[in-house]
């Protein structure tokens, strides 16, 4: 009697934890097609021309995507230019350098970073960094590159200090823990005997880092970097305080423009009919582009850890 | 060391090879330097922020924050309509979003070693860990919203479940999978069933991680704006009706932050300070607890 209850409890508790298991499993797609049944109206209207028109245009009711996507991509890109060579110092500082007692409350004051939530980001960069680049750092940036070929039209322009540089910026402020922590965790993976022998050779930390430690940890950093560009790639508040949501496409990188997020924080409450399907369909773009760059991350996290399984 | 090269001035093939030795030494110096740098620049911004909201937001914290509604323009009040909002719907998100998460992750790490589910859900949830929020309050939106035509904080608190749910099933697998199995077969060689051994013994084992789990969870939800948009919308009256738009923090910040209102701009800091204060505390409450076990 008392072992039949039992059985009974063990088959049900099994199946009550596959059920909320494979809940997780439908929710990401349930999100998918929510917002492509949303976004049909404007699917069927835009077709794919829909992902290279510039126009936003409300009151004739057109349509077009490039210019958030492209705010999109090279805030984010911007962003991992910053972000990456920092986050290998930083994760390199923590396992090599530090002093062992210096290394968590180093690690956790960098992991605070992410800890803040990124509207607070929005309202320190809009109100407290952007006057400050704006005054006293942006106008020597611009006059310093004037006249240089390539680089000067890629500073030009008139420093409104918003734009899409100062959100690059940020966004790669709000990811640099995420790089930095994954960064740090591959590091530690690597056999201390391969370490050991590097420095035996009579390598400096420097050669040990960049030949023995990086080749060895190279898709697991690379995963790393991924994951920041998801991250990035998604991130609102922040962004939508400092580009500037205006519908153009940038003509330098410090120009005001708009990103996929903040577009549809701005108007996604006011809009109504096709305005709606389309941000909707911006918001099933943005989905997209993160879900795959996201998955890229973890399959060479996985990949990592998996011949790391292997040597042992 | 520099006793020694002096030795050896004379001969060219070792001062060739100091030549390049010194060179290495000079570039690794210059990366560790680099490196150092790297740290000073991200600490640097830390402290920039956590100044920039003690100075503007110590003067704007007064006790009728907590005892006062958002004011009109112009007038005085508070964020207690906002404060009470926040906190109904990342109680309730808590409250949906736990369960889910623990059973789901309890069916990773205990039953998940065979079959196709258990690697696929870790896998997704992973990808859902990261998605960006605006899209999940998007997806309410779509769901919920849309199909009973209004607003309301119940939406709010399912936007916000649905980023409590992987990061409490993140954390629940993992530190299931570190209790050791010696506990589990002991408790089976007792004869206790399966479903016991997980309540009873791998849950109290891993309970410390599993709590640290869902107090990031909560400091995670409690700064989240862009889900709350399109969900909870927002109030400027205190209310407790979970079924209609209701006041809350961050998008009381977000729209205070940007009006023209110098006295709502400074309402904006008050908050600004209350929850990164709330989250920085939950972080390192977090860690604290997970270091004590």
């Amino acid at each position: 009697m008392k072992s039949q209850s039992n059985a009974l409890m063990d088959l049900l508790f099994k199946n009550l934890t596959r059920t909320f298991a494979f809940l997780v499993f439908i929710l990401l797609a349930g999100i998918m097609l929510s917002l492509i049944y949303g976004s049909r109206e404007s699917i069927a209207q835009h077709g794919l021309a829909f992902l290279w028109t510039n126009e936003w245009d409300p009151v004739r009711n057109v349509y077009g995507a490039l210019v958030p996507i492209t705010g999109t991509l090279l805030t984010s890109f911007i962003a991992l230019v910053i972000a990456v060579p920092v986050s290998f110092g930083i994760a390199m500082f923590l396992t090599e350098l530090s002093p062992v007692w210096l290394r968590r409350p180093l690690g956790t004051a960098i992991e605070m970073l992410a800890a803040i939530p990124s509207i607070i980001y929005g309202m320190w960069g809009l109100f407290v960094f952007v006057p400050i680049f704006q005054q006293y750092v942006q106008p020597h940036i611009i006059t310093l590159f004037e006249g240089v070929p390539v680089l000067g039209e890629f500073f030009a322009g008139p420093p409104f200090g918003i734009g899409v540089f100062t959100a690059g910026l940020i966004l790669s402020i709000m990811i640099i823990p995420f790089i930095a922590a994954v960064m740090r965790d591959v590091f530690e993976l690597v056999p201390p005997m391969l370490k050991e022998s590097a420095y035996g050779l009579g390598s400096t930390t420097w050669e040990v880092v960049w030949k023995v430690v990086l080749p060895y940890t190279k898709s697991g950093v690379i995963g790393g970097i991924m994951l920041g560009l998801g991250r990035a790639l998604g991130e609102t508040m922040a962004v939508t305080f400092v580009i500037g949501n205006s519908f153009n496409l940038p003509d330098s990188i410090f120009s005001p423009s708009n990103s996929i997020a903040s577009a549809l924080a701005n108007e996604f409450n006011e809009a109504g009919g096709m305005q709606k399907a389309a941000l909707l369909e911006l918001g099933l773009i943005l989905f997209l582009i993160t879900t795959v760059v996201l998955a890229f991350s973890k399959v060479l996290l996985m990949r990592l850890s998996k011949s790391e399984g292997s040597r042992t | 060391m520099s006793g020694e090269t002096t030795m050896f001035e004379s001969d060219s093939v070792v001062s060739l090879s100091n030549r390049v030795y010194r060179r290495r030494q000079l570039v690794n110096r210059i990366m560790l330097t680099l490196s150092g740098a790297a740290v000073a620049f991200g600490l640097f911004w830390l402290f920039w922020i956590i100044l920039t909201l003690l100075t503007k937001g110590a003067s704007a914290l007064s006790f009728s924050l907590l005892t006062q509604s958002t004011p009109p323009p112009g007038g005085d009040g508070g964020l207690l309509n906002a404060i009470v909002g926040s906190v109904l719907m990342a109680v309730v998100a808590t409250l949906v979003g736990t369960p889910i998460g623990v059973l789901a992750g309890t069916y990773l790490a205990e039953y998940g070693n065979r079959g196709w589910l258990a690697p696929a859900t870790r896998f997704l949830n992973d990808v859902l860990l990261s998605a960006p929020s605006i899209v999940i309050g998007l997806f309410i939106y779509a769901v919920y919203v849309a199909q009973v035509g209004h607003y309301s904080g119940w939406a709010g608190a399912l936007a916000l479940a649905i980023i409590v749910v992987p990061v409490v099933v993140r954390s629940t697998d993992n530190m299931l999978t570190l209790v050791p199995n010696s506990l589990r077969e002991a408790a089976a060689a007792l004869g206790c069933p399966k479903w016991r051994i997980i309540t009873m013994v791998c849950y109290r084992a891993a309970r410390s991680g599993m709590i640290t789990g869902v107090l990031l969870a909560i400091a995670r939800i409690s700064g989240e704006t862009a889900p709350l948009l399109f969900t909870a919308l927002n109030n400027q009256f205190m209310s407790f009706n979970m079924n209609a738009p209701i006041a809350n923090l961050p998008v009381v910040i977000f729209q205070y932050a940007a009006s023209p209102f110098e006295d709502w701009n400074r309402l904006a800091w008050a908050g600004a300070v209350l929850i990164t204060l709330l989250v920085l505390g939950i972080n390192i409450l977090a860690r604290s607890l997970f270091r004590n076990k």
